[in-house]
């Protein structure tokens, strides 16, 4: 079980990466990765959400009418997503009005659902609890990466601090406007995605 | 398995309550924290925009405590100029009354700054200094710019004539080019250009190509390269807020009174 548990959170990282082979949750992975520090806001808003809506979808799951079972799994995401966008608000507030509609996007992260239904409706809660951190860390490790480049190319920092100092400021940089604008997430994303499959040939689909 | 229908109109019922309950609690119990963020975040926009604090580094003590001893709210009303009677400075949205359909009405047609509410009065934050003399004035600005419309505050100094310091709190610019609204170094072009030219009407504006220093044109402040639309908005915005329709008979009495 040990090495199962481990199984769980370091697959979805790189052999079974949401974004990467799943090709889940790409709209939000658009639109907050401009910066870093919103990124790894987002990543920690898809983890918990991910993590307990798995708990609690997998501790209902022998009780959940197969009839209406999306529309439940649904509402118990949507819950967990307001209170976590609350939660940010009250104690995050600057992060929180960065992020603005997209905390509440993401009860519309194909994730976030997609693992629900996917795992927590066959597993027991501490697996799909486990399964909820690993999905949403692996969906994380793609956020960051693509932020990390698209923070130092579009404006010339890292973390908010001044990398490379930008001609506005009165340095060398010429930022790349693309890496700020959503298409460059997009080309990043498929960079990532290619260099992946090109490591693990595996990953990619049959032809 | 096989689930009956009651059972299943009793789980949805059960799961809705829940949830609901869930939802609900969060909100009710985090609403005053949420509300105290809210209006520090404001008070922090209006102290840096005078400079009397640095926004990233500013603690909720500073900012309560400079607030509180150097800002005074003042509501006006924008037709008239003269300050509005029985209303608490201290709870007043502007964005709230310009909503309301009893008090707020539509912004003049055809206006450039592409305002389409206006409220009846409008708030102003008196920086008083030391002595509890009005040092500076700030007004909140709104209007469309390329994509989005600006959020800002324009302070001024207590003549009502020379700009202090222009910040945008709130904005969907393109970053790079729009964006660099944001910039410290072009809001540091703003000190101490004129509202109004030699004739007294409001002529300041975001100008094409670099213009110089405050000396050489007072009414004129670079433009943004790449970003013509949105300096555009900058302009339009900032007239029509200091204009008749905004808070140009507050700023005339201001005048009137000094000299």
């Amino acid at each position: 079980m040990a090495t199962k548990t481990k199984e769980l959170i370091l697959d979805p990282l790189f052999n079974n990466n949401p974004i990467a082979v799943q090709i889940l949750g790409i709209c939000s992975a658009l639109a907050v990765t401009t910066k870093l520090e919103t990124a790894v806001v987002m990543t920690l808003g898809v983890t918990v959400v991910t993590a307990f809506s798995n708990l609690a979808v997998s501790a209902i799951r022998e009780r959940i009418p197969p009839s209406i079972r999306i529309i439940v799994q649904l509402t118990v995401i949507a819950s967990l997503v307001i209170v976590t966008d609350q939660v940010l608000k009250a104690y995050m507030y600057a992060i929180s009005k960065q992020l603005s509609v997209f905390v509440g996007l993401i009860i519309t992260n194909c994730i976030v659902m997609g693992r629900a239904e996917a795992f927590a409706m066959q597993n027991p809660p501490w697996r799909s609890f486990v399964d909820g951190i690993g999905n949403g860390l692996g969906y994380g490790i793609v956020l960051i990466l693509v932020a990390v480049v698209r923070e130092l190319l579009g404006s010339g920092k890292f973390a908010g601090m001044a990398v490379l100092p930008t001609i506005n400021e009165g340095g060398w940089y010429n930022p790349n406007g693309l890496m700020v604008l959503a298409p460059g997430a997009f080309f990043l994303i498929a960079v990532f995605i290619w260099v992946l499959r090109t490591v693990r040939p595996q990953l990619a689909e049959a032809e | 398995m096989q689930f009956s229908t009651g059972y299943t109109f009793g789980f949805a019922t059960v799961i809705c309550v829940v949830c609901g309950i869930g939802v609900a609690g969060s909100a009710v119990a985090l609403k005053d924290l949420q509300d105290a963020n809210a209006v520090l975040d404001r008070q922090t926009k209006v102290l840096a925009v005078v400079g009397l604090v640095d926004e990233s580094t500013a603690t909720p003590e500073q900012v309560k405590d400079l607030f509180a001893k150097r800002i005074k709210p003042l509501v006006v009303e924008l037709k008239t100029g003269k300050p509005a009677e029985g209303i608490d400075a201290m709870t007043f949205d502007q964005s709230v009354e310009a909503k309301d359909p009893a008090i707020g009405f539509d912004a003049p047609a055809g206006n450039k700054a592409k305002v389409l509410r206006m409220p009846k009065h409008g708030l102003v934050y008196q920086v008083v200094g030391e002595s509890g003399k009005v040092e500076r004035l700030i007004i909140p600005v709104e209007g469309k710019g390329l994509w989005s419309t600006l959020y800002g505050y324009l302070a001024i100094e207590s003549d009502a004539d020379t700009i202090a310091g222009l910040t945008f709190y709130k904005h969907g610019e393109t970053p790079g080019l729009g964006g660099e609204v944001d910039n410290p170094r072009w809001k540091a072009l703003w000190p101490g250009r004129k509202i109004r030219n030699a004739k007294g009407v409001p002529t300041i504006q975001v100008a094409k190509g670099s213009v110089g220093s405050a000396s050489e044109a007072p009414n004129k402040v670079d433009g943004l390269s790449g970003a013509t639309l949105t300096c555009n908005g900058v302009t339009y915005l900032l007239q029509f807020w200091v204009g008749e329709h905004g808070f140009g008979p507050y700023l005339e009495g201001v005048r009137a009174k000094k000299g």
